[in-house]
């Protein structure tokens, strides 16, 4: 099963890259950095495309919404809407923004880009399906540079003390912001000591492999209720050896023969895989 | 007017068990026997307004009614950009109430005045902005914002005073969503003077017009609680019957109420190519942080918005406009 994801991934990486070029859209290297995390979350979590507003879904929220590109192609891999609506990304007249909108596509549960809301949105749900008796559990996956925002520490301490159980944070630990390395611009380190402090059930994983991702969001909970933080060490620009950890990246739109160039090292990574 | 709020609010969840309420660690006390009765539907949401804006948004796309509440500056201001986002943008219904508005907190300061919440609630899109003029209008406002949001889901804003303010209304009155009501008749077919008073003042706009009554002035006197969307029936019967409209708020000019009735008038004369007989005057707090230190009633006098000072200026201005007419 494993390996079946890994090539969901790659291929997924391989739609991203070319939605990047087709749609003139930033963000590529922060889509790349998440896609794992998207198939692993997209695998654990219960949702399920033939009834994509069922009430008692787990609620997946990709709080750095400037990575859409990635939720919309792993939406689309997983049978939410048509692949072929991908095409659509950042075209004129599109229904498919370059942050998401309210309702744009089945399986995005709320629009996000302003950073430090999709936590707080997160811990929402949670307790809202406390309250009214459903079991659904919430994941929000946060950039890095999101934790510069203040809100979403209101919500680390809120979470923990409603003892939201339910409640999964997936930090996409890549190192990087806009500008800058993460840890230079603010102080993050020793950012899994900052989240265990703030009373969730912390741990730390390689971002990349889906098996530790899976085992992480599954894992059992403690007994008390906590929320869990997982700490995903990630690269920026996963995939591609000419984007990895080079934060030009972030801004930077492919030309077409990077695309082609891109695709085929992923391609490669596939069969090799295979 | 906050007590009003709170029993306002515990018949409502005892009618409907989607209420729930976030509270940002104020109303000691105020809140226990709502606590008592649903201990599930009440959440001390600590001192983390962003936080509780966006659980709110959440809980209310999740199918709950939530209402939250705290200090004006801090439900509106401090968390603005999480009720354009979370809440309006996605048309999550969450009755936002903020308790302290204008000067009710005045002896605190600016830090907890506020002056510019209609303003920045009133430009964003999906959103409704009630300011009750007394306790009986809370309780009547409160069930009018919730039901309203039934068929309009986003942010109603519901701005209170404190406690203990003056009562005008003997019977619960019929004010509402884009609805006023008269509280004082002016005796005379044609208002020389329509006071419009808007929220906290409305104690105040009619012991004005008491002073002006005593000098002759035809005045009438409406409660106008909606800022957004504004009861366009009543205006347009304000403006073509006497020779001044008045609208009076505690809030800065720039922005709130008295703004929104200058830009309905301005957008009314360009659709209709005239200009109405009526001039407007706005009374309102000028571009400044108020410094003056003491009660709601001190620092209304210090601004000239107490009752002798608001009746003097109407009466200059009615005098200005009579030389003019």
């Amino acid at each position: 099963m494993i390996r079946e994801l890994e090539t969901l991934a790659s291929d997924i990486r391989m739609e991203v890259v070319r939605m990047s070029q087709r749609g003139r859209a930033s963000h590529l290297a922060s889509s790349l950095s998440c896609v794992d995390l998207l198939v692993a979350a997209t695998e654990a979590l219960s949702i399920d495309p033939a009834v994509a507003n069922d009430p008692s879904r787990d609620r997946l929220v990709l709080s750095k919404g400037h990575a859409v590109s990635a939720l919309y192609a792993t939406l689309a891999h997983r049978g939410f809407f048509a692949r072929a609506r991908l095409s659509e990304f950042n075209q004129p007249g599109s229904g498919l923004p370059e942050q998401p909108s309210p309702g744009c596509c089945p399986g995005v549960e709320v629009a996000t880009g302003s950073l430090g809301h999709g936590l707080s949105l997160a811990a929402g749900f949670a307790l809202a399906a406390r309250i009214q008796g459903r079991p659904s559990a919430a994941l929000a996956i946060l950039s890095d540079g999101e934790l510069n925002e203040g809100s979403v520490w209101e919500t680390a301490m809120f979470a923990s003390a409603r003892e939201l159980g339910r409640l999964t944070a997936v930090v996409d630990f890549n190192g990087w912001q806009a500008t800058g390395r993460s840890r230079d611009v603010m102080q993050l380190d020793p950012l899994p000591d900052k989240w265990h402090a703030f009373g969730w059930d912390t741990v730390e994983v390689d971002g990349h492999d889906v098996g530790e991702l899976l085992d992480a969001i599954e894992g059992e909970r403690p007994a008390v209720a906590r929320p869990r933080a997982i700490i995903a060490h990630t690269v920026k620009g996963r995939g591609v050896s000419f984007m990895e950890d080079d934060n030009n990246w972030h801004y930077r739109i492919p030309t077409v023969d990077e695309v082609d160039l891109a695709c085929a090292e992923l391609s490669r990574a596939n069969e090799g895989a295979a | 007017m906050r007590n009003a709020f709170v029993r306002a609010l515990e018949q409502r969840a005892a009618d409907d068990s989607r209420v729930v309420l976030l509270s940002g660690d104020i109303g000691n006390r105020m809140f226990d026997a709502f606590k008592e009765s649903h201990p599930e539907r009440f959440y001390n949401c600590g001192v983390a307004e962003a936080n509780m804006m966006s659980v709110a948004a959440a809980m209310a796309l999740d199918g709950l009614r939530p209402v939250v509440y705290t200090i004006a500056p801090f439900v509106t201001t401090r968390c603005l950009e999480q009720i354009k986002v979370d809440v309006c943008y996605h048309q999550a219904p969450v009755v936002i109430v903020g308790v302290g508005g204008g000067l009710s907190y005045a002896s605190l300061g600016s830090t907890h005045h506020a002056l510019e919440d209609l303003a920045e609630l009133r430009t964003l899109p999906r959103t409704t902005v009630l300011c009750p003029g007394d306790a009986p209008e809370v309780d009547v406002l409160f069930q009018r914002a919730m039901d309203h949001n039934d068929h309009h889901p986003g942010a109603v804003y519901l701005r209170l005073g404190k406690k203990n303010e003056p009562v005008v209304h003997t019977t619960p009155p019929d004010v509402g969503v884009a609805r006023s009501t008269r509280v004082r008749e002016s005796g005379q077919s044609a208002a020389d003077v329509c006071l419009l008073a808007c929220g906290t003042v409305l104690p105040a706009a009619v012991a004005a017009a008491e002073r002006l009554a005593a000098l002759g002035v035809a005045i009438e006197v409406w409660s106008m609680p909606s800022v957004k969307p504004l009861d366009e029936e009543t205006l347009s019967d304000c403006f073509s019957q006497g020779q001044l409209v008045v609208t009076w708020e505690e809030h800065a000019l720039a922005g709130g109420f008295g703004s929104a009735v200058s830009e309905w008038l301005t957008d009314r004369a360009a659709a209709e190519g005239a200009w109405p007989r009526s001039t407007l005057l706005r009374i309102g707090v000028a571009d400044q942080f108020v410094k003056s230190i003491g009660s709601v009633d001190r620092v209304r006098a210090d601004l000239g918005m107490d009752p002798p000072a608001v009746a003097c200026r109407i009466h200059e201005a009615l005098r200005t406009t009579r030389s003019y007419s």
